[in-house]
């Protein structure tokens, strides 16, 4: 199993399911050519061709509505979005159409599109380039969500979204691209969606997060030690959301702090909280704590690091939950 | 390169001053299944109408003198080609021997209106306004990567064109050489907005030519020309030479829908001048001064559309009332758990 960056198995995935399925196809703006601004589709257009590694023009409307009738055509297309915020044109044809085109069809027609998008701060980018919309696309009816935090589930959920039948949107998370190497398995390797992952075991509380948060969790776990032994689950897929493992793991530790990157409002971290008041709020010892984004827009770049949460945010919210 | 305002193509003339001419290559078999076309649709929208008003269907939104436009069009293209409507399309499907019961279904809310695509070529009726541009453009440019040979038709507004998702399909289709027509139905209003509100372009064909395509101007209420223009889109889609604008020019001659009253807004004498030259009416008097088209035969054509819509409504309204399991299928071919905790909870409140 060779060592490879985020970014690397994001392309190393790409490379196998083009070689797998001759339907697949990947469109986006500089994806071919250049291979992508972050050489996520690097390779692609030199070995599978113009036609399948299709640099477009400068619309995401344009690339997300053209794929809707790609797939009608019996194509498989995974669309980059070249940052978060870009994406923002494309909800138009998310909204309206990827999400209800099957469900119109009554069933009878498939659209197996896969969105893939650099997402999140910390990279000191001009505005809107650090973006977190993954609520936007959970909220949408018929679409799901896969947000991995590391190279061999970034590889392993990507797969699974180009191989699902219904509109897949995967968010990598930018600032891991080329932090950390991982053995990523050789070849095939699909992480089936809708299964969270436990990250490290804990007995005192839960750490929730998915993409680059599950980094700030684990950094969390370890300041904490021979204080309080933390457990932190990455959820992996937003939707379907694995359940079980949520509740299964605060009925252990009877705590849960929920840490996302997006603003707090209507975030994912309230329907996690929602789910355990729902379905474990007898298990809890101590009230569910969000430790969010705040609700203004992403800030410039020197204040960055003031609004995405820190370790020191976590631990403080540990503690508050750790004492009530 | 580009036609200017006042110069519409044009073949049916007005039995005086203007000339008659022909198309090549149709037979009067040809003319005459073009006409009945016209009528199905115009019998179709007629009756729809009388549905509303008797409260067996909900808004509808009206094509009243668009049947040319549809018919013209739907006639030059093969089978295997796909029809991207908008919702002033709503009927075109009856030109694929989709049933009037399926039609007459989705205006009733009723999920028996929601058709498979593959089964006529046909896509879902699309609601917001311009947002299926993309789609035909990425079928025809997908079908094309395939190497199958199949062109496809969007359907839209005046009012359309002034969307980005028209802007954006349009500019991949030239960019892709997409085998694609897209079709403007200018009717010079979106709901009250007039055509000179929504561009400051003299016309809209004119477009066209900024997104490396022919843009074509034909008379919309000349099914003819229609078809002649469409005809010639099509041909060149399927020969390498890539996508087509086509504006089709008429008057909206009656409400935007049922909910609509132009009255506020839309010059009258205009409509009534419109009503004058209204599609169906002009093309069978060109086909009876061709001696295409006698008054029995034009009695017969509109009595079987007459039946079928009367078979039509009454097997629409014969639907049983849809299972509530319908709202949670189909979203997903794989759902969420979740969903199946909400079936059992619904079954369980409505006792059902």
């Amino acid at each position: 199993m060779p060592d490879l960056y985020l970014v690397e198995a994001v392309n190393d995935a790409l490379h196998v399911e083009l070689e797998r399925d001759p339907s697949v196809l990947v469109l986006g703006e500089d994806v071919g050519r250049l291979g992508g601004v972050f050489r996520a589709t690097a390779g692609l257009q030199e070995r599978f061709g113009v036609d399948r590694c299709v640099d477009t023009p400068l619309a995401e409307a344009g690339i997300l509505g053209t794929a809707v009738g790609l797939c009608m055509a019996g194509w498989r297309p995974v669309c980059e979005m070249q940052y978060d915020a870009f994406s923002y044109p494309a909800l138009d044809q998310l909204i309206n159409h990827v999400g209800r085109y099957r469900w119109r069809t009554r069933g009878k027609m498939s659209f197996p599109l896969t969105i893939r998008m650099p997402y999140g701060g910390g990279v000191r980018a001009p505005e809107l380039h650090d973006d977190s919309p993954e609520t936007y696309y959970v909220h949408t009816p018929g679409v799901k969500v896969a947000i991995p935090s590391t190279p061999a589930d970034a590889k392993g959920l990507l797969a699974a979204a180009i191989r699902d039948p219904d509109p897949v949107v995967v968010f990598e998370p930018k600032l891991h691209y080329r932090t950390t190497k991982e053995e990523v398995p050789d070849g095939e390797y699909v992480v089936p969606l809708g299964q969270a992952r436990v990250a490290r075991q804990g007995t005192d509380v839960t750490l929730v997060g998915y993409g680059a948060m599950v980094h700030v969790a684990l950094r969390v776990a370890e300041a904490l030690e021979g204080e309080a032994s933390a457990e932190v689950l990455d959820l992996r897929t937003l939707k379907p959301l694995d359940e079980d493992a949520l509740v299964a793991s605060v009925r252990k530790t009877g705590r849960a702090v929920v840490v996302q990157e997006a603003p707090r409002v209507v975030g994912f971290a309230a329907e996690v909280a929602a789910v355990l008041a729902e379905r474990a709020i007898f298990d809890l010892r101590g009230p569910v704590i969000r430790v969010t984004g705040y609700d203004v827009p992403y800030p410039y770049w020197q204040l960055e690091d003031a609004y995405v949460p820190s370790v020191a945010r976590v631990v403080d919210a540990v503690r508050r939950v750790l004492a009530a | 390169m580009l036609p200017a305002e006042g110069d519409l193509r044009r073949i049916i003339g007005d039995g005086e001053a203007l000339p008659d001419g022909e198309v090549d290559g149709l037979t009067p078999d040809d003319l005459l299944a073009l006409y009945r076309g016209l009528v199905l649709l115009r019998t179709y929208d007629e009756r729809s109408l009388v549905y509303h008003r008797q409260g067996r269907i909900g808004t509808y939104a009206i094509f009243w003198n668009h049947e040319a436009m549809q018919a013209g069009s739907v006639f030059a293209l093969e089978g295997r080609d796909w029809i991207f409507p908008s919702y002033r399309e709503s009927a075109i499907g009856l030109l694929r021997g989709m049933p009037v019961s399926t039609v007459l279904s989705w205006w009733r809310g009723h999920p028996a209106g929601w058709w498979n695509p593959e089964d006529f070529g046909v896509a879902s009726i699309c609601v917001p306004i311009a947002t299926h541009v993309p789609h035909a453009v990425g079928f025809a440019w997908g079908s094309a990567l395939k190497g199958e040979d199949r062109v496809s038709i969007a359907y839209f507004g005046d009012g359309a064109t002034s969307e980005g998702s028209f802007h954006e399909g349009a500019t991949f289709a030239g960019v892709m050489k997409a085998p694609a027509i897209l079709f403007c139905n200018n009717n010079q209003w979106a709901i009250s907005t007039p055509v000179s509100q929504q561009t400051a372009a003299a016309t809209l064909a004119e477009k066209a030519i900024g997104y490396g395509m022919p843009g074509v101007r034909v008379d919309g209420a000349d099914v003819l020309a229609v078809y002649e223009a469409t005809r010639e889109a099509a041909a060149r889609a399927r020969t390498g030479g890539g996508p087509t604008f086509i504006e089709a020019v008429t008057y909206r001659s009656a409400p935007h829908g049922t909910a609509d009253d132009p009255s506020t807004y839309i010059d009258e004498a205009r409509v009534e001048e419109e009503k004058e030259h209204e599609c169906v009416g002009r093309f069978g008097r060109y086909l009876e001064r061709r001696g295409v088209l006698t008054e029995s035969v034009a009695e017969e054509i509109r009595t079987e559309a007459l039946e079928l819509m009367r078979t039509g409504i009454v097997e629409a309204e014969a639907e049983p009332p849809p299972d509530p399991a319908l709202v949670f299928e189909h979203a997903y071919a794989d759902p969420p758990p979740s969903l199946a905790f909400d079936l059992e909870e619904l079954r369980r409140i409505l006792g059902a």
